[in-house]
């Protein structure tokens, strides 16, 4: 079991790192890039650079007002 | 177009792992003898090839559309978390990647580990820690490499970018013998950084169904505008870098 949890942590440190929003606003932003283009018709390019912009600062502000 | 950026992101995010691989690599060889160090990097090679070798025709395997949502997600999150490190940087709000730094503490830590004998490998820890070093730093690449060139549908390209810069570094580690602190590796982490937000952005919106203005060319105005908005937050965030920099804690990822 201690060795599942290690596997297990080892992968969410690998690919989610130390800010979990970061991870989860981006599969919030494709998941919403998905619908926004397949059900409502709406081409939008622009949703993920938008939101890939205002990750980063909040992202540092997390990270700094965790220390 | 596409390829030129796919071998110049694979190749800087390559040497950046290969030269903190290398460091650990030094400090193993240098203070526990070469052999168990050499024989855990060289594992740890093999185990990354059976990852790619294993991992490559699985992701090949997904069609394309499943395949671009998910590589442009992983590389979305990747090249965030990259990028606002790097930003952080240059902007003083993070400590500065210092490979002698690094090399010094690595050696401490070396010096000070007990000696455990073990058969084929001899020195467990001089093994462990080159394994676990050049493994670590090199799963990054082994994603890179997969992610981007399947979607490229140029695995080779981005290999042989990787297997480039993999050669650079260990010929340059071995002529010098001692830590590449003079490898702007910082710069390099802003370059990747921007590359891999760039790139997440295009596949994972085109994954997601979106059609992108001006097609593929659309990637030359998105890594642009990725990096002007970064250089943008390093000058907003650099005067406040002073302010914090009591509590900056140094941090070597």
């Amino acid at each position: 079991m201690s060795w599942l949890k290690s596997f297990g942590l080892f992968w969410w440190d690998f690919i989610v790192g130390d800010d979990w929003i970061v991870a989860a606003a981006v599969v919030a932003g494709l998941a919403l890039t998905a619908l926004l283009t397949h059900l409502a018709g709406v081409n939008a390019w622009w949703l993920l650079p938008v939101l890939a912009i205002g990750l980063i600062p909040i992202s540092i502000w997390r990270l700094r007002r965790d220390r | 177009m596409v390829s030129v950026a796919l071998f110049v992101a694979v190749f800087l995010a390559c040497i950046v792992e290969a030269v903190e691989a290398l460091t650990i690599l030094l400090a193993a060889g240098t203070t526990r003898g070469w052999r168990s160090a050499l024989i855990g990097g060289a594992a740890a090679a093999i185990t990354l090839t059976v990852i790619v070798v294993v991992l490559g025709p699985a992701i090949s395997a997904i069609p394309i559309s499943y395949l671009r949502l998910f590589v442009g997600g992983l590389l979305l999150v990747f090249g965030v978390g990259w990028l606002r490190k790097a930003i952080m940087r240059a902007s003083g709000l993070k400590a500065l990647h210092d490979e002698d730094k690094i090399y010094v503490e690595k050696l401490a830590a070396a010096r000070a580990a007990s000696a455990e004998k073990r058969p084929l490998v001899g020195d467990w820890y001089a093994f462990t820690l080159s394994f676990k070093g050049v493994l670590l730093e090199g799963l990054e690449v082994v994603f890179i490499v997969l992610t981007f060139g399947t979607n490229q549908h140029d695995v080779p390209l981005a290999a042989l970018a990787a297997g480039c810069a993999v050669l650079l570094i260990a010929g340059l580690g071995i002529a010098v013998r001692s830590p590449l602190a003079r490898v702007p590796e910082n710069t390099m982490k802003f370059v990747v950084g921007v590359m891999l937000t760039g790139f997440g952005i295009f596949w994972g919106a085109e994954g997601a169904g979106v059609v992108w203005p001006g097609s593929d060319g659309a990637l030359l105005v998105l890594i642009p505008a990725v990096l002007a908005v970064s250089l943008l937050y390093v000058k907003l965030l650099a005067p406040r870098a002073d302010l914090v920099a009591d509590v900056a804690v140094e941090e070597y990822e």
